[in-house]
């Protein structure tokens, strides 16, 4: 999964049946320490996150799909199953 | 095709209140992938735990669909997870 955070939304009326009343999320990848990087995905939000959150992005077929319709199959490959609090380092601690 | 498993190093915890249902429960990870001489390489990604690793431990991980094999396949979306824990930096040998 990737640490990502959420930059704005993507209005699409068509698309993909499977997933016709998510929400398209546009995000950034950021590291651990919340640097952003030059990588923008676009990922189904699964629980209402908002713009400016950080948030966990999974990056496999299965996985998003079953997270975001229940069911294993539709033509996805991103979805984001979490609001991050806080991410804490080993090396913060030393 | 999907990075085969690769040595990791534990390197932090990320706290999700809010997540998907289907993720509770779960230990979320920031691992560091390693080379060969167990220098980091690339960049730190968040791998979901099936083996109980902590903070600083040496571990393995395994990508795409079969990282959910671990788990009740339908219940955890994860692209990355913790499948092994070395038991110490000494227990990597070469030739």
């Amino acid at each position: 999964m990737i640490l990502a955070r959420v930059l704005g939304n993507i209005v699409a009326s068509t698309k993909n049946q499977r997933y016709d009343n998510a929400s398209i999320m546009l995000c950034q990848q950021v590291t651990p320490e919340g640097d952003e990087t030059a990588m923008t995905v676009l990922a189904l939000n699964t629980i209402d996150a908002g713009v400016g959150d950080t948030v966990l992005i999974v990056q496999e077929g299965w996985g998003a799909s079953t997270a975001s319709t229940g069911k294993p199959g539709a033509a996805i490959d991103s979805a984001i199953v979490g609001v991050v609090d806080y991410v804490d380092l080993l090396k913060d601690e030393q | 095709m999907t990075t085969p498993m690769q040595l990791a190093r534990v390197i932090g915890t990320v706290v999700a209140t809010v997540k998907n249902d289907s993720l509770e429960g779960r230990t979320l990870l920031v691992v560091q992938t390693l080379n060969k001489d167990l220098e980091p390489k690339g960049s730190p990604m968040i791998a979901v735990d099936s083996v109980g690793a902590g903070v600083g431990e040496l571990v393995f991980w395994c990508r795409g669909k079969e990282a959910s094999f671990p788990f009740k396949r339908e219940d955890t979306p994860t692209d990355c997870t913790i499948i092994g824990i070395v038991d110490s930096d000494l227990h990597v040998t070469q030739g």
